[in-house]
C-alpha cells in the first residue's frame, strides 16, 4: 500500500511541478529578467565609481549557462524536480496520517496534507525570509541566510506536526472545533516566538559592518563620494511582483498536488467507492461528506 | 488540521502498520530531502562538490523563485 501511495504522490508532484513551471515561465521570468538588468546596470555604475576612486574591480567569471538555458530549461527542471520531491514527502506524510488523524475521507485528508505542506514547507518560512529575485542578497552572507532559512523550514514543519499531535490529544476533551483552534493557536505562538528570535537578514553582523542597520539586503540607491544618487535602489514593483508570483506558484503547486492525489487516493482506499463500482449491496451514503 | 474531521460515515479505512512500511517511507523521505537539498541549498550555503557551480547555476531561477536564499 505504501508503495502505491508513494508512486501516486510522485506522479501528482511531477504534474504539479510542471504546472508551476509553466506559471513561472510566463510570470516569473520577466521579473527575473528585470532584476538581472538592474543588477548589470548597478554593477556598471559601481565600476565607474570604483574607477574614479582608483579601485580596480575583479573581473567576473564567465557564465556557466546562458540566460536562455537558465530561464527555459534550468527553471523547468528545478520546478519539476521540486514538485517530485514535495510529492514524495507529501505521500510519506499522507501514509503516516492515514487513519491516525480522525475520521477523514481519503480525498479530504489529501487536501489537508497539501495545505500543511504549503504552509509548513513554504509560506511560514516565507513570512520571515521572503523569496528574493536575483540582485538581492550579498554573497558573503549566503551561509547565514541559508542556515536561517532552513531553520525556519525545520521549525515550521516540526511545530506543524506537533500541532497536529496536540490537536489529536485535545480533541476528546474539547471537541473537534475547539481542539483545532487551540492547536492552531499554539502553532502560531510557537512559530511567532521563533520568528521574533531569529535575526532580520539586514542585521547580520557582516551586513551591519558594511552597510549599517537595515531590515533586509535589498539594494539601496548607489551614491558617489558627494552623496549624489548615481543609480536607484532596487525597483519596488519588481520585488513585489516577484514575491507575489512566488507565493502564487507554490499555492498552485500544492493545490495541484492535492487535487491530483485526492481522487487517486480515494480510488485506492475508499471501500465504498470500490463497492459502488460493483453491483453489490450499497453502503449507506456518507452524511455531509464533502 | 488533525481534528478537522468531517462527520463522514466513511473514516479513512487503513492504518499502515508502521514497522512494515517504515523502510519505504524513510527511504522516500530521504530521497525527497536529497532533491530538496540539491535544488535549494547545494553550492550556496553548502557544497558537496567543492567549488563547482553547475547545479547552482542550472537551477538558479528555480532556486530564487521557490524562495531559497541564493548567492
Amino acid at each position: 500500500m505504501e508503495k502505491r501511495l508513494i508512486l501516486r504522490g510522485v506522479i501528482a508532484g511531477a504534474v504539479a511541478g510542471l504546472l508551476a513551471f509553466v506559471f513561472a515561465r510566463i510570470f516569473a521570468e520577466p521579473q527575473i529578467a528585470k532584476a538581472i538588468d538592474y543588477e548589470s546596470g548597478r554593477d556598471a555604475a559601481q565600476a565607474v565609481l570604483d574607477k574614479a576612486a582608483g579601485i580596480t574591480a575583479e573581473a567576473e567569471g564567465p557564465d556557466i549557462f546562458s540566460r536562455t538555458i537558465q530561464a527555459n530549461v534550468g527553471i523547468g527542471l528545478g520546478m519539476v524536480l521540486f514538485g517530485v520531491a514535495m510529492g514524495a514527502l507529501f505521500a510519506v506524510a499522507y501514509a503516516i496520517c492515514l487513519g491516525r488523524v480522525g475520521k477523514l475521507r481519503p480525498r479530504n485528508l489529501a487536501m489537508l496534507v497539501a495545505l500543511g505542506g504549503f504552509v509548513g514547507m513554504y509560506l511560514v518560512p516565507f513570512i520571515k525570509y521572503p523569496a528574493n529575485p536575483p540582485a538581492i542578497g550579498h554573497p558573503e552572507t549566503i551561509r547565514d541566510r541559508g542556515n536561517l532559512y532552513l531553520a525556519m523550514v525545520v521549525c515550521s514543519v516540526v511545530f506543524l506536526v506537533a500541532a497536529v499531535w496536540l490537536g489529536k490529544r485535545l480533541q476528546p476533551r474539547f471537541g473537534n472545533w475547539n481542539a483545532t483552534l487551540l492547536a492552531a493557536g499554539a502553532y502560531v505562538v510557537a512559530i511567532g516566538i521563533v520568528m521574533a528570535l531569529l535575526p532580520a537578514l539586514g542585521e547580520l553582523s557582516a551586513n551591519v559592518k558594511e552597510y549599517g542597520h537595515h531590515a533586509t539586503e535589498t539594494p539601496l540607491p548607489l551614491t558617489n563620494s558627494k552623496g549624489t544618487i548615481v543609480y536607484p535602489g532596487f525597483p519596488a514593483d519588481v520585488l513585489a511582483s516577484f514575491r507575489f508570483y512566488s507565493v502564487a506558484a507554490q499555492a498552485l503547486l500544492w493545490a495541484t498536488l492535492g487535487l491530483v492525489f485526492a481522487p487517486l487516493a480515494e480510488r485506492l482506499l475508499d471501500p465504498a467507492a470500490r463497492a459502488a463500482a460493483k453491483p453489490a449491496p450499497r453502503q449507506p451514503e456518507g452524511v455531509g461528506a464533502a | 488540521m488533525s481534528s478537522l474531521s468531517a462527520p463522514a460515515a466513511l473514516p479513512t479505512p487503513v492504518v499502515l502498520p508502521a514497522a512494515k512500511a517504515v523502510f519505504w517511507l524513510v527511504g522516500t523521505a530521504l530521497f525527497a530531502l536529497a532533491i530538496y537539498y540539491f535544488i535549494g541549498v547545494d553550492q550556496g550555503a553548502y557544497s558537496v562538490f567543492g567549488k563547482d557551480m553547475h547545479v547552482h547555476e542550472f537551477v538558479h531561477d528555480a532556486r530564487h523563485f521557490l524562495g531559497f536564499p541564493c548567492h
